[in-house]
C-alpha cells in the first residue's frame, strides 16, 4: 500500500523534476552562451550528405555517406528476413522467428486494412516497411546517418505510393475511381463542395506522408544534437542534459518503429480506396 | 542557433546556410537514385528469396499442424474403439464365466443328487436287509425260548413227580407265551 502511494506521488514529481531540468537546460543555455564562445550548436550537420570517397563535388551517383546507410539497411533486411529464415525449420530459432514475425505483421496489416484483394501487393508494401524500419533503427546509432530524415527520400517513397494508387484506382475502377470524391451519402447541394475538399485532401496526402516520417525522425534527431551540444557546455551540470537525451532517445525508439508503422498502415488505406473507391 | 556558423558550413555553400541540408536540392538527384537502387533490391531479395522461402515455411507448418491434429483425431477414435473392444471383450468374459459357473453347478447338482439317491438307496436296502436279520432272529429266540421253556416245564414236571406228556406241555406253553 504504501509502495502505491508512493509510486503514485512519483509521477508527478518526475513531471515537475522533468521541466525542472528543461528550465535549467535552457536556462543555461542562455546564461553560458556569450561566456562560451565555442557554443556553436549545429543539430542539422548531422543530415549532411558527403561523398563519401574524397570531397569532390556530388553528382548524381556519387557514393555518399547517405548511400552507405542505405546499403546497411540492405545489410540488416538480408539478415533479418533472409539469413534468419535460411533454417526453414519447423519449430522456428530465434532468428527465425523474428523474420515470420515480420512478414506475419506487415501481411495482416495488408490483409486487415487495404483487404484480401491487397494482398498481391503485399511485397511491395513490405519492401517500404522494411526499408523505412531499418533506416529509421540504423539512424538511432550514433554517428549514424539517418536516410528517412531527408525529405528527398520520404516524398519519393509517398510518391511511389502516390502514383501507384492513384494508377490502380483508374485501372481497377476506371471512371468509378472518381466517386471516391463524390460522397454519395451527403446531401446533393453539399456534394460538390465535399468534392473539392475532398481532391484537395486526396493531393495533400503524399505530402503529409512524407513530410510526417521526415519531420518526426528529423526533429528527434536535432533535439538529441540540441541537448548534446548543452552537454559539452554545462560543465558539472552536463548530467542534465544527458538524462534528458536518454529519454528523447527512449521516445525516438518508439518513434523509429511507429512512424515505419504508420507509413505503412496509411499505404494500406490508400490502397483500400484504390481498389473499393466507394464512400 | 546557428548565429556563428562559419567555416564549415560556408565550405557547403549556399543553400545549406540556411541550415537545412534537407532543402539543399542540389543533392536531390543523387539521393533520389540511391533510393530508387536501394528500393528495387530490397523488393528483389523480398520476392526472390525472403518472402517465397517464409510463406512456405509458415504454410509447411500450417500443414504439419493440420496433420499432426488429424492424426491425434485419427488416434483418439482408435483409443476409444480399443476401449469400445476391450469392455465388449471383458462383458463376453464375464458372460462366459457366468455360464461356466452355472453349468458346473449344475453338474454338481446332478452329481449330487445322483449319489444321494444312490446312498438313499442303499441305506434303505441295508435297512430292509437289517430288519429281515432282526425279523429272523426274534422268530429264532421265540422258538428257542419256546424250546427252553418246554423243557424247563418238563423237568419241573418231571422233577415234581409228574409225567407230562408233550403235547399238553407245548400247548400250554404257546398259550402262556400269547398271554
Amino acid at each position: 500500500m504504501a509502495e502505491q502511494g508512493a509510486k503514485q506521488g512519483a509521477g508527478p514529481i518526475i513531471k515537475i523534476a522533468f521541466f525542472a531540468v528543461l528550465a535549467v537546460v535552457l536556462l543555461s543555455g542562455v546564461l553560458f552562451s556569450p561566456a562560451h564562445p565555442g557554443l556553436a550548436i549545429h543539430p542539422m550537420d548531422q543530415f549532411e550528405i558527403k561523398p563519401l570517397f574524397g570531397d569532390g563535388k556530388l553528382g548524381m551517383f556519387t557514393v555518399t555517406n547517405q548511400t552507405l546507410w542505405m546499403v546497411l539497411a540492405i545489410v540488416g533486411i538480408v539478415l533479418m528476413l533472409v539469413v534468419g529464415s535460411r533454417g526453414r525449420a519447423i519449430v522456428p530459432t530465434r532468428g527465425q522467428s523474428v523474420a515470420e514475425m515480420a512478414y506475419g505483421f506487415v501481411y495482416k496489416m495488408v490483409e486487415d486494412v487495404a483487404g484480401k484483394d491487397a494482398v498481391k501487393y503485399f511485397p511491395g508494401i513490405m519492401t517500404l516497411f522494411m526499408f523505412i524500419l531499418f533506416a529509421n533503427f540504423l539512424g538511432l546509432i550514433p554517428t549514424s546517418f539517418t536516410a528517412t530524415s531527408h525529405i528527398a527520400v520520404t516524398a519519393v517513397l509517398a510518391m511511389i505510393v502516390f502514383v501507384f494508387v492513384t494508377v490502380l484506382g483508374f485501372v481497377k475502377n476506371g471512371a468509378g475511381f472518381l466517386g471516391l470524391f463524390w460522397v454519395s451519402a451527403a446531401p446533393l447541394p453539399l456534394r460538390p463542395i465535399l468534392a473539392i475538399i475532398e481532391l484537395i485532401s486526396y493531393f495533400v496526402r503524399p505530402v503529409s506522408h512524407s513530410i510526417r516520417l521526415a519531420g518526426n525522425v528529423m526533429a528527434g534527431h536535432a533535439v538529441i544534437k540540441v541537448f548534446a551540444g548543452f552537454a559539452a557546455a554545462l560543465g558539472m551540470f552536463s548530467f542534465l542534459p544527458i538524462l534528458a537525451i536518454s529519454a528523447v532517445y527512449a521516445l525516438e525508439v518508439l518513434v523509429a518503429f511507429i512512424q515505419a508503422y504508420v507509413f505503412t498502415i496509411l499505404t494500406c488505406v490508400y490502397l483500400k480506396d484504390a481498389l473499393h473507391p466507394s464512400h | 542557433m546557428a548565429s556563428n556558423t562559419h567555416s564549415t558550413e560556408a565550405a557547403h555553400g549556399g543553400a545549406e546556410a540556411a541550415g537545412m541540408p534537407q532543402l539543399d536540392f542540389s543533392t536531390f538527384g543523387n539521393q533520389i537514385f540511391w533510393l530508387v537502387v536501394t528500393l528495387v533490391v530490397i523488393y528483389f531479395v523480398l520476392t526472390k528469396i525472403a518472402l517465397p522461402r517464409i510463406e512456405a515455411v509458415l504454410s509447411e507448418r500450417q500443414g504439419t499442424i493440420t496433420n499432426d491434429l488429424a492424426a491425434a483425431e485419427e488416434l483418439k477414435q482408435k483409443a476409444v474403439e480399443a476401449e469400445e473392444a476391450y469392455n465388449k471383450a471383458l462383458a463376453d468374459a464375464r458372460a462366459e464365466a457366468n455360464k461356466i459357473v452355472a453349468e458346473a453347478r449344475a453338474e454338481i447338482q446332478a452329481d449330487l443328487d445322483a449319489a444321494a439317491a444312490k446312498a438313499d438307496a442303499e441305506i434303505s436296502a441295508k435297512a430292509a436287509e437289517s430288519e429281515a436279520a432282526i425279523a429272523e432272529i426274534r422268530a429264532g429266540a421265540v422258538d428257542s425260548v419256546k424250546a427252553v421253556s418246554k423243557d424247563a416245564v418238563k423237568e419241573i414236571l418231571g422233577s415234581m413227580g409228574y409225567k407230562a406228556d408233550a403235547k399238553s406241555v407245548t400247548a400250554a406253553v404257546t398259550a402262556r407265551m400269547k398271554g
